[in-house]
């Protein structure tokens, strides 16, 4: 019978018919699913604190309301990725507490510092950069609730990479001490953007069921090439140079070569030893620790309220 | 009567600070709210506040000529030099705090819009019109999120009676006129701020009655910021906001 | 130190005037009030809307996939159902 429904379900798969949440699905793809769904959102969640950081020190108005606009749609983007995965059987809270506990993981990117005005624009064009890489293909990811999030995500986003590209721009065209700002956060988020993609496709063990089910749709090494053939122009209208001495076109390739991830670094985040771990989940923590007697307060009056209404209605 | 252009200039500076400070105190809720949809709508709220200061900032800038812009107003003028009340650069404190803070303000800036609409100067009367449709909303938000929070449980009653009591002395500086807003008021470009004492007053004790929170009995209340005499906490506010331009003067952004 | 958690809702957004309320996604809130306010917020930040509907999600009821060959087939060979499905006259315009 099991067996039956998987051949059933992969067929659906292979037709391009998409996977809604009442429908029958093996364990392991609601799992997986789970998983990256969840992950993503909290790495939207985590990802509004680097950024956020810098929200009041804005250095005028237009960047400020600019920033402040981008940080909020982060914290949309996680939220439309909360219900999706909600679609699947997890509350929200039961997330937050998987994350909380360090149990879950988020976009390792966000455990480095921003030092300075310049990480706003190397954060937009790169980080931003790389995410929209791997979330383009994911509007066609084989679960629907997922897919339609991202759908939504990917437009909102595509104000996200302008803007921090903007603000490169106007750095390197600026004075030499906003140029070495410019330069400087290149040199810092270059290395963690391309890791960005995930390990090497020959170190990455869920990749080939997750391709076989179409929640994926490019390997990492693919998505990771492609980031650094887009990036690699975009960085010369910069008058920027990328901190890798092995960078080169490959002719007979099309593509560059690039030098070698350092992914101990990579492991070391991960494992979260990254600069800013510790900060950044405390963060999370604490907001959500110090809104708990918000959020009781209202469910308490909304149960207030009901009762009242009802005893009203009896009354009459 | 001929318009004093300083005069006016201090005037749009006053309605203008009061919103950017507002709006600066409450970008650093971004991202820590206590619920995702609330972080959200709470920056909605800043992304008006902010919205509204540089409209306000940018006739500022043209009255002022030169190589005045928005952003030399906000960025470049000092602690003294700045024209909001004292209520809106206290401390976030908490979620209760943040809350009292606003619906005093927005009570306050929302019948302040329903007046200049009405003011006999063009383009402070195109800002309101914008403004009072925001400001309606964000009285709605506010006073709903007091009503919540007061009668919700008996914890956050007491979180929001705290709040009411120590922001109180706050609230009076919205209604004792600067020398400013009497010449404002005299030539009709800015209200009457006895009127709009008594519709504060009125609005207020409806929201706190149902919210079963207590009207302070306090009559004492602090004043000074629309004369540049703040509190510290402004100073601090500054420092974080102009650092940049500070840092590295004259430089584009 | 668990609470309850809000419950949650499901937002149906009209684009513009003349046009169906459309599913847009879900969100929680304590409130039927805080709820359009927080569909207000999240859903039409970029002017996606001029109505919201929001229903909280326990009251959705939805058919069961199990059916969707009994419930949704049978309507396929009913082609007579479509206006392509009858001959007409060249000449015949606007029918």
């Amino acid at each position: 019978m099991e067996i039956k429904l998987e051949a059933l379900f992969q067929d659906k798969i292979d037709q391009e018919i998409k996977i809604e949440p009442r429908d029958w699905m093996p364990e392991k793809y609601r799992k997986t699913l789970l998983r990256q769904i969840s992950q993503h959102a909290h790495s939207e969640i985590v990802g509004m604190l680097p950024e956020g950081n810098w929200i009041t020190r804005a250095p005028n108005l237009r960047r400020k309301v600019a920033l402040l606009a981008k940080v909020q749609d982060e914290a949309g983007h996680g939220l439309y990725l909360y219900s999706a995965a909600e679609t699947l059987g997890m509350s929200r809270d039961e997330m937050f507490e998987e994350l909380h506990s360090g149990k879950a993981k988020y976009s390792s990117i966000f455990n480095y510092p921003t030092l300075t005005w310049a990480d706003m624009g190397a954060i937009g064009w790169l980080v931003d950069g790389a995410a929209i890489m791997n979330q383009v293909p994911l509007c066609r990811t084989s679960y629907g609730p997922y897919a339609r999030a991202m759908v939504r995500v990917c437009k909102e986003e595509s104000f996200h990479q302008r803007q921090g590209y903007e603000i490169m721009l106007t750095l390197s065209k600026g004075t030499e001490a906003q140029k070495a700002l410019a330069q400087d956060a290149l040199n810092r988020w270059w290395w963690p953007s391309i890791m960005m993609f995930g390990p090497n496709d020959d170190n990455s063990p869920n990749s080939a069921q997750s391709m076989k089910w179409k929640i994926k749709r490019f390997s990492n090494d693919e998505l990771r090439q492609k980031f650094v053939d887009v990036t690699v122009a975009q960085t010369e209208i910069l008058g920027l140079s990328i901190p890798d001495k092995d960078l080169k076109w490959n002719e007979e390739r099309g593509h560059y070569d690039f030098g070698v991830i350092d992914w101990e670094e990579f492991f070391q985040v991960v494992a979260g030893n990254g600069p800013c771990n510790k900060q950044r989940l405390k963060a999370r923590v604490d907001a959500w620790e110090n809104g708990a007697w918000v959020r009781e307060a209202a469910t308490a009056y909304a149960e207030k309220r009901e009762l009242r209404t009802k005893n009203q209605t009896e009354a009459a | 009567m001929a318009v004093n252009k300083d005069i006016l200039i201090d005037y749009i500076l006053h309605l203008a600070d009061n919103s950017m400070i507002l709006g600066q105190r409450n970008a650093e809720w971004c991202g820590h709210g206590p619920v995702l949809e609330q972080d959200i709508a709470l920056t909605n709220i800043t992304l008006d506040l902010i919205g509204e200061a540089r409209s306000l900032y940018q006739y500022a800038a043209e009255l002022t000529g030169g190589n005045s812009t928005e952003d030399t107003v906000a960025f470049l003028r000092d602690v003294m030099q700045y024209r909001n009340t004292l209520l809106l650069e206290q401390h976030n404190t908490d979620w209760a705090y943040t809350i009292t803070r606003q619906f005093f303000y927005d009570v306050f800036h929302y019948y302040l819009q329903e007046a200049l609409v009405n003011s006999a100067d063009e383009r402070i009367k195109e800002i309101a019109k914008k403004t009072i449709k925001e400001s309606a909303y964000h009285l709605k938000w506010s006073s709903e999120w007091m009503i919540r929070l007061g009668d919700g449980t008996e914890i956050s009653h007491l979180k929001m009676q705290n709040a009411v009591n120590d922001l109180w002395e706050y609230t009076g500086e919205f209604f004792i006129p600067s020398e400013t807003e009497i010449e404002m008021t005299e030539i009709g470009i800015a209200p009457d701020l006895t009127l709009l004492s008594k519709k504060w007053k009125s609005k207020v004790e409806d929201i706190l009655t149902e919210a079963t929170l207590s009207i302070p009995s306090s009559d004492f209340q602090q004043k000074g910021g629309k004369k540049g005499l703040h509190s510290e906490h402004l100073g601090f506010i500054l420092a974080e906001m102009q650092y940049l331009q500070r840092a590295y003067p004259g430089s584009e952004w | 130190m668990s609470t309850k958690e809000w419950p949650l809702w499901e937002v149906f957004i009209r684009a513009k005037q003349g046009l169906n309320h459309k599913h847009v996604g879900s969100l929680h809130a304590a409130d039927l009030q805080m709820a359009i306010e927080n569909a207000r917020d999240v859903y039409t930040r970029r002017m996606e809307g001029v109505s919201i509907w929001v229903v909280e999600s326990k009251h959705v009821h939805a058919s069961e996939p199990s059916e969707q060959e009994a419930l949704f087939e049978p309507a396929n060979d009913k082609i007579y159902r479509h206006p392509t499905f009858y001959d007409l006259p060249e000449e015949l315009n606007h029918m």
